[in-house]
């Protein structure tokens, strides 16, 4: 059996659901699923690491690392992975991940596939499949010349389900002493308290077809409706109707949730490619010959200034709210 | 001021990708290769700085096949950067090494004071090469930087993260920096400078010759598919009203996405 170990992240007192999804992998692939959780909340969490399969829960109780900082974080898994030395390191393509793993990996010599969407644990190999050129295409990565395997997936990649508890056995680190050159001043909150596009379950994003940036108001209503995360296009990104943390394609995020409702959105091939993962994907758009029809689940040809109300309001009768 | 850029030619964001019949790769014919957008945000940047700091000097530098890479150092050079680098190189190096590639080069070049480089390349998006640059020349770095202030040795970014948040950095030079969109918007090449960097010096590296031997390839890529063909898209019938009713109908009953 081997061992994996997943880097457990988490906000408010929660371990986030990107990361029950890779306990949850690790356990049912028969891996000696293994947990390390960071932050002066790290021990409270580790019942919630045990019932999604960790058999051990690997902490750094240290208020230093309630944030995210790139060089004290690297020190602390450094340590970790040094004493337990796993075969396979499972972590979220989140921004932590992101910009953690691939640095850990030039300082272990290691590999380091990012944005994975599913695993194949063979052996002594873990291949991942993962999308490149956006989503335009999928490749398989394997490693080579590497004595652990570091994988960062996606977020919404598998449903979440009742796994045999581990043991979660806490273990306890400390967090090794350096010279710090990186001081993270301060994390400023977002506006929206929504969920993160790449994290979102339903996504809806606009496109020039609404004609200007205060008709992205129509989207808003319907997400707040739907619980979803608002998105959109480059071309509105560019012309400056919205940030650009809102860019949905090849340039933007890559998104997957389980609905994405493209409104005004004509799909360009960058667009194309940062949600065609969506699992239902629904475009309504006035232009039958629009791109994203070739794209879509469902599709209404017509005018979104008329059917946007309509849908907020069935949606909100619908789902009592 | 000693400035590099780190930057890689990659497809079109228009390109259509197709599939080597045997799965290897993708097929080139018919792509047109650009520099990464996000890179291009870089020299930018590395302009900007060059500017506050008067008797600068940018380098930029790209591993891969020298005969279309020097493009991307071409259209970089035409934007204003000074000197150009290629590390000559096979077409399929992984993120570790490219990166341990280009960290050998820049120490041979001696001195970089701050490395810029985009947030990830959309062709892999594995977003690693900058941080693993910077692990090996045990610099500092920030990723996914959309703001950016100098002060003597000291850099303040502003990092995106989810949601639209925020993180605030304090770093300390020698540094790496990459950027994401938000930061600046990128100058197009104008003519004079583009007449300007034919004449300008592209340096020629070989990626043997940096020590990089095959040991340095910890992930390789093969069984290059697209994604399956979509079902046609079912077209909602009736006026708006009759539409939506049934758009919500199924995505409750049918595609159960409620």
């Amino acid at each position: 059996m081997a061992t994996t170990l997943v880097f457990v992240e988490h906000q408010d007192g929660q371990i986030k659901r990107s990361s029950q999804e890779l306990l949850q992998i690790a356990t049912k692939n028969n891996q000696k699923t293994l947990a390390v959780v960071f932050g002066s909340q790290a021990k409270a969490l580790a019942p919630a690491c045990a019932q999604n399969g960790a058999q051990e829960v690997h902490v750094v109780a240290d208020a230093k690392l309630d944030n995210y900082n790139s060089e004290l974080f690297l020190a602390a898994l450094s340590a970790v992975l040094e004493k337990i030395k796993p075969q396979f390191v499972l972590a979220s393509s989140s921004s932590t991940g992101r910009d953690l793993f691939p640095r850990l990996g030039a300082r272990l010599g290691t590999g380091v596939v990012s944005d994975a969407i599913e695993l194949n644990f063979d052996g002594a190999n873990l291949k991942a499949k993962k999308p490149v050129y956006a989503g335009k295409a999928f490749a398989i990565a394997e490693f080579k010349n590497s004595s652990m395997q570091i994988v960062l997936m996606r977020a919404n990649q598998i449903p979440l389900s009742s796994v045999t508890a581990g043991a979660g056995q806490v273990v306890e680190h400390a967090l090794p002493a350096i010279d710090l050159k990186t001081i993270v001043q301060e994390v400023v909150k977002g506006a929206s308290k929504k969920m993160d596009l790449t994290e979102a379950n339903i996504v809806i994003s606009g496109g020039r077809g609404l004609k200007e940036a205060g008709n992205f108001k129509l989207l808003n209503e319907l997400a707040d409706v739907l619980g979803a995360t608002v998105g959109a296009s480059r071309a509105v990104v560019d012309a400056g109707w919205v940030g650009h943390d809102m860019q949905v394609g090849q340039t933007g995020k890559t998104v997957a949730p389980t609905l994405y409702i493209a409104v005004g959105v004509s799909g360009a091939i960058q667009h194309l490619a940062g949600m065609s993962g969506s699992k239902v994907i629904v475009a309504i758009n006035n232009d039958a010959n629009a791109p994203i029809f070739q794209k879509a689940t469902y599709g209404i040809v017509g005018d979104l200034f008329e059917i946007l109300p309509k849908l907020t309001e069935e949606f909100r009768k619908v789902l009592g709210k | 001021m000693k400035i590099f850029v780190c930057i890689k030619q990659v497809p079109d964001t228009e390109a259509k990708i197709k599939i080597k019949s045997d799965g290897s790769g993708i097929d080139p014919a018919g792509i047109k290769w650009v520099m990464n957008p996000y890179d291009e945000i870089a020299v930018e940047e590395a302009i900007k700085l060059r500017d506050l700091n008067p008797g600068s000097q940018i380098n930029v530098i790209t591993a891969g096949p020298k005969e279309r890479a020097v493009e991307a150092l071409r259209t970089a050079l035409a934007m204003g950067a000074d000197e150009g680098i290629v590390v000559h190189g096979p077409d399929n190096l992984d993120a570790y090494s490219t990166a341990k590639a280009l960290a050998e080069a820049i120490k041979k070049e001696g001195d970089a004071q701050v490395i810029f480089t985009g947030k990830l390349s959309i062709d892999t998006n594995q977003a690693s090469v900058s941080q693993m640059i910077a692990e090996f020349l045990g610099i500092s770095h920030a990723t996914v930087v959309s703001k950016l202030q100098f002060a003597g040795d000291t850099v303040t970014v502003e990092r995106d993260i989810e949601g639209g948040a925020k993180e605030k950095i304090q770093l300390k030079t020698p540094c790496l920096i990459a950027a994401n969109k938000g930061l600046n918007m990128p100058r197009y090449a104008s003519l004079p400078g583009i007449m300007k960097a034919k004449k300008k010096v592209i340096k020629e590296y070989e990626v043997a010759a940096l020590g990089i031997t095959d040991a340095d390839r910890k992930v390789s890529y093969s069984q290059y598919s697209l994604p399956a063909d979509k079902p046609p898209v079912k077209l909602l019938q009736g006026d708006a009203s009759a539409q939506v009713s049934e758009l919500i109908h199924l995505l409750r009953d049918e595609a159960k996405a409620l």
